[in-house]
């Protein structure tokens, strides 16, 4: 077994005893990313000097037994999203090329102060508006498990580089789905945690009310110890909640048994694939057989989700993205003339079509006498699908259900089919909406090999029941434990 | 709900947006599409239901009134495309 | 052209910065005169990723400005976006409050000639100020500043029950006094930390119904505003009487041709695509907190000066000096513990202390006055029971502003105290008479007008000390008038 192959728990206990460094354990990480980065496509820069520093330190005090944290000196990747000073951060835009932050964000700092080297900054849909890793402006990311698919996204490039050993987790952001669908298409455990429970500052936003941060990570209890070092209250983030996290791990083997998990008849639809659906369905049967009640629920206003998402996240991302004006930062129309003319030519040519047409859909959203008929709309509708998650979790301690409709596809494939690719989100954004906390967990595998995923929906600020109730079905089976061919 | 070139223009010019000819066709189609589709929502009775802007627990955070240090304007300005002493410079302002 | 067929209406717009000492969302100083983007971070740069965290003192400032000016504090308010590209602006957007304002429905009253009035305001929010932007026209290009860029306003917009250029005025010399005494505003037009929109209209008389609008900006002075609004009106008369039509647009008052002119029209009229900022959850206010800024209000410039002229019997334009300043009033109210001859008291504060002030070019104020209000009050004893003279008070005074130090040390070193012995005065009147024959002769025989040679040659003889009444009085009993 490789190295690279282990766990970031298993490498844990390994630096734990003195078995391995971190820098052994760093420039595995890179030798590997220098072996396979090439088809595979996650990282958008690496960041050996510093990445090997951090290793070195981590080293010191383990060797001194003050460790800072149980994952200290485990090296991790992070979406191009968060911003980390000095080191460019791009959010995969043109319009960000050669952006140098002057601060890290807040889990930047969180995970610094933990002790894990951070290998670099991962690829992404372009400010995380895609479902496929397609809209970067620096190419398209490839999936570990098949080389001429898609990983998923918009986090595919933490997925993927988490998928083939390039690194042992990472963090992405899921606005819409894009930490759990990415996992599901590359075999990963991912979490969106509840809105709140992660700090967003310093992570470029896309649309404020509905990104969170959460980890990437191959196993249940990986992805439990590395939300355990970011979930904390932000003095910085306005929206950051006042709660106190849990020790996450320590209820980990709880199991399933007297749990009522619900089964929404919405999120079973036609155009599933139907190797998703009969997988799905075998998972909820082990759930049963584990001592677990399944409960049918109902989630009515689910139909409503895509449109009230795709009004609401453009209206939002088109205001957070007015900033890319060439003036204080990033590109800038040098031929332009006047301020005018600058402003477009810049934005024209900085941002990629995906982008654009959210930004134009956003504004069109917002615009004079279209409010209400919209955007207002819509935050109702928010409203609705908010109550029907309540009323659910009245009767049932979490929800079951596929994560992304169909395994992963192929590169390309849905590029010209714009609805199509926003359906890639439709079992994933309504939680989004809510603001609840979503996870995907691999639950099989395709004839062809492809992973599929298991979403688990809790109730507020229940994430580690959620990840109890994942860890009770990854112990019964081997599937995050097979690892992405590349 | 079929958008016009004229609205593809107006929203572009809101958005400071220099589009090609050839986006502001595509646009209009592209959008027009989504526009119909989530047209949907206008079936629902949403009479009475209060509008989600925000689905956190948090309520207002407050800090206190002390000033922090500031960064060094070379730190503030070093990802300036162009910058006049410490100030950043953009093409004339005209009113 | 008959303008006084017409109507003038008037609404104000004021935007006046608070007081804090950092940035509404953000730590950064607020300080004015900085280098160029010395007092700017990420999140007032606007730089990815960076959201606002509110400055307490802000809710509390605007709750003290809605209590004092009779609002109805909002127990939830709302934080909207205004979208808008602008250099000065760094995130694209204004962080403001839109439909659901801090404060609602209030009013100030003013004075007018025909008495009193009372001017509604219709709501009182809180946003953040843009940057600024200069052109440089040495290189063709605009400079960008953002050291004001989240300084923190207060927006206090009137109902348009403003009439007159005059009424205008009047409003804001009172909002301005208002926000100064709450300590929310300093108060200074020229700094552009007090500014002002004012929309105009005007209707003919005995209309209901509004005439158009037109927005003016950028005016930076009383007088200014008095000019521009003066000016609006007759144009606006002037339009309409030839037949024409009012636009609604936004005009720019030109001080140095003494004109408004309509800014260039933007190429798509504004649409600014508020919504709800979701960086920010609602405000909500405790009772606790609005009882809390309720109890440090402090006593307001109207109040104030009806009570001075009660309580103290000052005259109204007495009263309006003494209260145009909060530490001026309170210094006065100080004194008046000590000097119960509260007329006297206001003249000495117009009078010698004002112009002491005034020498000192600013670099005393009344809240760094040397002399406590209990040492002017012993002045003015000195003087009331003759001690010293009310020219030699003045020179203590002098004293006391330039050193500290107390009254009766200044006047014993000086030697300034008055011979108010009757003995010892009279003695020197029998001694100036006696010398003096032949002009007592004189006056005795009708030439009254050499009193004052008497008068000279006591005080003469008394170096100066002589109490005048005292000399006075003998004298004229010698001179058996
Ligand atoms: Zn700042």
């Amino acid at each position: 077994m490789a190295l690279t192959d282990l766990s970031m728990l298993e490498l844990a206990a390994k630096l734990a005893a003195g078995a391995l460094s971190s820098v052994e354990a760093t420039r595995a990480c890179l030798a590997r990313a220098a072996q396979v980065d090439g088809k595979v496509k996650a990282f958008l820069r690496l960041d050996e000097k510093g990445a090997l520093a951090a290793a070195e330190a981590s080293d010191a005090r383990r060797k001194a037994g003050n460790p800072a944290s149980p994952l200290d000196g485990v090296p991790i990747g992070l979406k191009d999203i968060f911003l980390t000073e000095g080191v460019e951060t791009t959010c995969a835009s043109r319009i960000l090329q050669g952006f140098i932050p002057p601060y890290d964000a807040t889990v930047v700092s969180l995970l610094k102060q933990a002790g894990l080297p951070i290998m670099g900054k991962l690829n992404m849909d372009e400010f995380a508006m895609g479902s496929s890793t397609e809209s970067s402006a620096y190419g398209p990311t490839h999936n570990p498990w098949a080389l001429d698919r898609t990983p998923g996204g918009s986090s595919g490039g933490s997925a993927a580089a988490v998928a083939a050993r390039e690194v042992f987790g990472a963090l992405g952001t899921d606005t819409g789905g894009s930490i759990r669908q990415p996992a599901a298409l590359t075999n990963l455990v991912g979490l969106k945690p509840t809105y709140g429970r992660v700090s967003r500052y310093g992570v470029i936003a896309f649309a404020s009310s509905l990104d969170q941060v959460g980890p990437m990570a191959r196993t249940v209890a990986d992805t439990a110890a590395l939300l355990q070092l970011i979930a904390r209250h932000d003095p910085l983030d306005s929206t950051s909640a006042p709660v106190e996290a849990p020790d996450y791990r320590e209820d980990l083997e709880g199991g399933v048994r007297g749990l009522k998990l619900g089964v929404p008849r919405e999120y079973f639809i036609d155009g599933m694939d139907p190797e998703v659906e009969a997988t799905v369905r075998e998972a909820l049967r082990d759930y049963e057989r584990m001592g677990a009640t399944l409960v049918e629920v109902s989630l009515p206003h689910t139909k409503y989700a895509l449109a009230t998402y795709y009004l609401l996240a453009p209206a939002e991302a088109s205001s957070n993205l007015a900033r890319y004006d060439g003036v204080r930062y990033g590109l800038r129309a040098k031929d332009a003339k006047g301020l005018r003319e600058m402003y477009g030519q810049t934005r024209e040519r900085g941002f990629g079509a995906e982008v654009k047409r959210r930004i134009m859909l956003g504004t069109y959203a917002l615009s004079a006498g279209y409010y209400d008929a919209y955007y207002l709309r819509a935050q109702k509708v928010r409203t609705l699908i908010r109550q029907d998650f309540s009323r659910a979790f009245e009767q049932v301690d979490a929800i079951l259900s596929p994560t992304s409709p169909v395994p992963a596809f192929k590169l390309g494939e849905k590029a010209d089919d714009l609805l199509a690719m926003y359906l890639m989100d439709v079992f994933t954004l309504p939680c989004n909406l809510a603001g609840i906390p979503g996870l995907s967990l691999p639950c099989g595998f395709t004839k062809s090999n492809l992973p599929i995923g298991l979403q688990i929906l809790g109730k507020p600020f229940d994430e580690a029941r959620m990840l109890r109730i994942a860890r009770a079905f990854e112990r019964e089976h081997d599937f995050t434990r097979r690892l992405a061919p590349v | 709900m079929k958008l016009t070139i004229e609205q593809v223009r107006h929203v572009a010019n809101l958005a400071r947006l220099s589009l090609t000819p050839e986006e502001e066709q595509r646009y209009a189609t592209q959008l027009s599409a989504v526009l119909d589709a989530v047209a949907q929502l206008q079936e629902l009775d949403v009479s009475g239901v209060e509008p989600t802007s925000h689905a956190t627990l948090a309520s207002s955070l407050l800090r206190e009134d002390v000033t922090r240090p500031s960064l060094p304007p070379e730190k503030g300005l070093a990802n300036a495309p162009v910058k006049m002493g410490t100030s950043f410079a953009v093409p004339k302002i005209i009113e | 052209m008959p303008l006084s067929d017409f109507q003038p209406v008037i609404g104000l717009e004021v935007h006046a910065q608070q007081l804090t000492k950092s940035k509404i969302f953000c730590g950064c100083s607020t300080e004015f005169g900085a280098e160029p983007n010395r007092n700017t971070c990420p999140v007032c740069l606007g730089m990815p990723g960076v959201l606002p965290v509110l400055n307490q003192r802000v809710v509390e400032f605007a709750i003290r400005t809605g209590l004092a000016l009779g609002c109805t504090i909002k127990k939830t308010s709302v934080w909207s976006r205004k979208n808008y590209f602008y250099p000065d602006l760094p995130k694209g957007y204004q962080i403001t409050q839109y439909d659901q304002p801090i404060c609602e429905w209030g009013s100030l009253t003013i004075d007018t000639p025909e008495g009193e009035k009372t001017i509604r305001i219709r709501r009182i929010h809180m946003e953040e100020d843009a940057g600024k932007s200069v052109h440089d026209a040495s290189v063709g290009e605009s400079l960008v500043d953002l050291n004001r860029a989240g300084v923190p306003l207060l927006e206090i917009v009137s109902e348009p029950d403003l009439r007159s250029a005059d009424e205008a005025v009047e409003y804001l010399k009172a909002l301005r006094d208002v926000l100064v005494y709450l300590g929310v505003n300093d108060g200074n037009m020229e700094e552009g930390s007090f500014r002002c929109d004012a929309n105009v209209s005007v209707m003919r008389k005995g209309e209901t119904k509004y005439g158009q609008r037109v927005e003016l900006k950028n005016i930076n002075s009383f007088r200014f505003i008095k000019q521009a609004i003066e000016y609006e009106i007759a144009r606006h008369v002037e339009v309409i009487e030839s037949g024409g039509k009012i636009d609604q647009e936004t005009r720019l008052w030109d001080t140095q041709r003494g004109e408004t002119r309509s800014m260039r029209s933007k190429e798509e009229a504004h649409d600014y695509r508020y919504f709800p900022e979701p960086d920010l959850p609602p405000l909500h206010i405790p009772d606790a907190l609005i009882d809390q800024v309720a109890q440090g209000l402090p006593e307001l410039p109207r109040p104030k000066l009806q009570r001075f002229m009660s309580q103290y019997g000052l005259p109204a334009y007495d009263a309006k000096l003494l209260c145009a300043e909060r530490p001026l009033a309170e210094f006065f109210e100080a004194c008046a513990q000590h000097s119960k001859d509260y007329k006297k008291l206001s003249n000495w504060f117009q009078g010698e202390l004002a112009r002491l002030l005034n020498e000192s070019g600013g670099t005393v104020g009344i809240s760094t006055l040397k002399f406590t209000p209990a040492q002017l009050g012993e002045l003015l004893t000195a003087v009331e029971k003759g001690t010293i003279s009310n020219n030699a008070a003045k020179d203590v005074l002098g004293e006391m502003f330039r050193t500290g130090k107390a009254p009766d040390a200044i006047i014993a070193e000086k030697g300034l105290a008055q011979v108010s012995d009757t003995g010892a005065v009279e003695a020197v009147v029998d001694e100036v008479l006696a010398k003096n024959a032949g002009e007592v002769e004189k006056y005795r025989a009708g030439k009254k007008q050499i009193f004052g040679f008497f008068v000279g040659q006591v005080m003469k003889a008394m170096k100066g000390k002589g109490n005048p009444t005292l000399v006075n009085e003998l004298l004229k009993k010698k001179l058996g008038d």
